[in-house]
């Protein structure tokens, strides 16, 4: 729980639950436009904390089982990479 | 899902939901069908940028227009699509690179865009991070901008819906009802919808429509290509507000996402044509080559995210728009290659208008987008595309 009593989902780009509930019930219960207008998943750990507990709520919020939400897409590289080791350019460095 | 429509519009991008929206506007009772979610073709999958700097009149003119309607959208869909006029700048490395920038600011200029020269100390004011010593010009026009391309989706269709529109993600066109030249319909995966008009906003996959309404598939000779994108960790709002570009340097730009901050890169690197969208290493490498020499500070700052989308191209790299002459009640807007979603609210409108007046207000030259030229063998210039 943050200080405000809110309850963070992801960390990266502080989603709180309460953002990802509001937006269901407002009709918008699609997990890749979840994703996509609270910018979750999006940041340095990509998704790995917050998307697991996404789909539960949406699973939870509409009444579908959580092997109907597809997990977005991962995106590389995974892990954060400067941008001088993948040109290569920062070997005496 | 409803039987019946005045108007379906098939593909839920930045276009058809700007179709979709300004036809519910003119009070037209429309669906627009998505194959999957809204946004998954090109547009989630764009740069963010919004222009006028093009190489021709028609070009130019509809980007003045669409500049202007970009800057009221927010309030006019009653949600924040975060338009920022950041600016587009372009960078010389050659004196011939200057005196054609200085051709392109004085066609800028005579429609009203204003495009100016700058010096490379000028240049680095705008952007703190550059490399200046490297160019010799810059092509600087603070009024483009960015803005977000999901908020813009969903604010296009959240409003449609509002007045009256039905959306059907997950609902993939399988066949175009066309009787005695005329549309009847189309074929979903998920049931029949009758319509005299059909609209075909599928930008890369448009051919296959096409194909399916009785054309011959090359009639519009639109082919995907797989362009790419890397993208930063935050930096400092402020640091590449506006996309930066030098040509030469294999169309790569830099622009910070008007959202988080991040640098999104790109560079001229095409595979295709393809579907396939997976991305690959060699982008990496060489988007970050160039992206490193425009601002060298990029070296140490981490790479997030990869991923990669469709230009739908044309031979002439303009979209087709207009209303097909073989078959009435059928439209198409697509083949937007890499300058689609900047577009969109002007296409949208033009779009609804020819289908309920006939003409529209907009200023879109609807010769030079003419669906037709490829069929005569006419191409337009080149319309100047980046990454
Ligand atoms: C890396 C990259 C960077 C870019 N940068 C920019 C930029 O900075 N500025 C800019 O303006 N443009 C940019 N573009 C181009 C821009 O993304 C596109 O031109 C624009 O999004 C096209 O929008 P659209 O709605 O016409 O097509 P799309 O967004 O592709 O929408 C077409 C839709 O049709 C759907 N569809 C297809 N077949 C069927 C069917 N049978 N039934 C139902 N639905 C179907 C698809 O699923 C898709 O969602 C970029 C593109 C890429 C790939």
């Amino acid at each position: 729980m943050s200080e405000k009593g809110e309850r963070i989902i992801c960390r990266c780009n502080e989603v709180t639950l309460e953002e990802i509930e509001a937006l269901i019930e407002q009709g918008v219960a699609d997990i890749e436009m979840i994703k996509r207008l609270l910018r979750i998943g999006m940041g340095p750990c990509q998704g790995r904390t917050c998307l697991p507990m996404v789909i539960s709520i949406i699973a939870r919020k509409t009444g579908k089982s959580p092997d109907e939400i597809k997990l977005p897409a991962t995106r590389i590289p995974i892990r954060p990479v400067p941008a001088g080791v993948l040109v290569g350019d920062m070997n005496e460095e | 899902m409803k039987s019946k429509a005045e108007v379906v519009v098939i593909g839920g991008g930045s276009t058809g939901t700007s179709i979709a929206y300004h036809l519910a506007k003119l009070g037209v009772d429309v669906v627009l069908v998505e194959k999957e979610y809204l946004g998954s073709g090109s547009t989630f999958r764009c740069a963010t940028g919004i222009r006028q700097q093009f190489t021709d009149e028609a070009n130019i003119k509809l980007q003045k227009y669409n500049v202007e309607r970009w800057k009221k959208l927010s309030e006019e869909l009653e949600y924040d699509i975060n338009f920022k006029q950041t600016g587009y700048l372009f960078l010389a490395t050659t004196e011939e690179e200057v005196e054609a920038f200085k051709e392109n600011i004085k066609l800028h200029n005579r429609f009203g865009v204003p495009t100016r020269l700058i010096t490379p100390e000028e240049a680095k004011e705008i952007v703190p991070l550059l490399n200046a010593d490297e160019f010799l010009a810059g092509q600087w026009n603070p009024t483009d901008g960015k803005a977000n391309p999901f908020k813009t989706v969903f604010a296009f269709s959240r409003k449609a819906k509002e007045l009256g529109a039905e959306i059907y993600e997950y609902t993939e066109v399988t066949d175009i009802i066309v009787e005695n030249n005329e549309v009847k319909g189309v074929k979903t995966n998920r049931g029949t919808i009758k319509a005299d008009v059909v609209v075909n906003a599928t930008n890369a996959w448009a051919p296959i429509i096409n194909e399916m309404a009785g054309l011959d598939r090359d009639f519009i000779p639109i082919k995907p290509y797989k362009h790419q994108i890397v993208k930063t960790e935050p930096l400092k709002e402020g640091q590449i507000e506006p996309l930066v570009c030098p040509p030469a340097w294999n169309d790569s730009y830099v622009i910070q996402d008007g959202e988080d901050g991040g640098v999104i890169c790109g560079t001229g690197l095409e595979h295709g044509p393809t579907y396939d969208v997976t991305p690959t290493y060699d982008f990496l490498r060489e988007v970050l080559k160039w992206a490193t020499r425009i601002i060298p500070a990029l070296k140490y700052v981490h790479v997030l995210r990869q991923w990669a989308g469709q230009y739908a191209k044309t031979p002439d790299s303009n979209p087709a728009i207009g209303k097909i002459n073989s078959i009435d009640g059928f439209y198409i807007a697509a083949g937007f290659s890499g300058h689609g979603f900047m577009m969109a609210p002007g296409v949208g409108e033009a779009m609804a208008e020819l289908i309920v007046k006939g003409k529209t207000h907009v200023p879109l030259d609807w010769e030079w987008y003419d669906p037709h030229r490829f069929e005569r063998g006419e191409l337009r210039s080149t319309a100047f595309q980046i990454g």
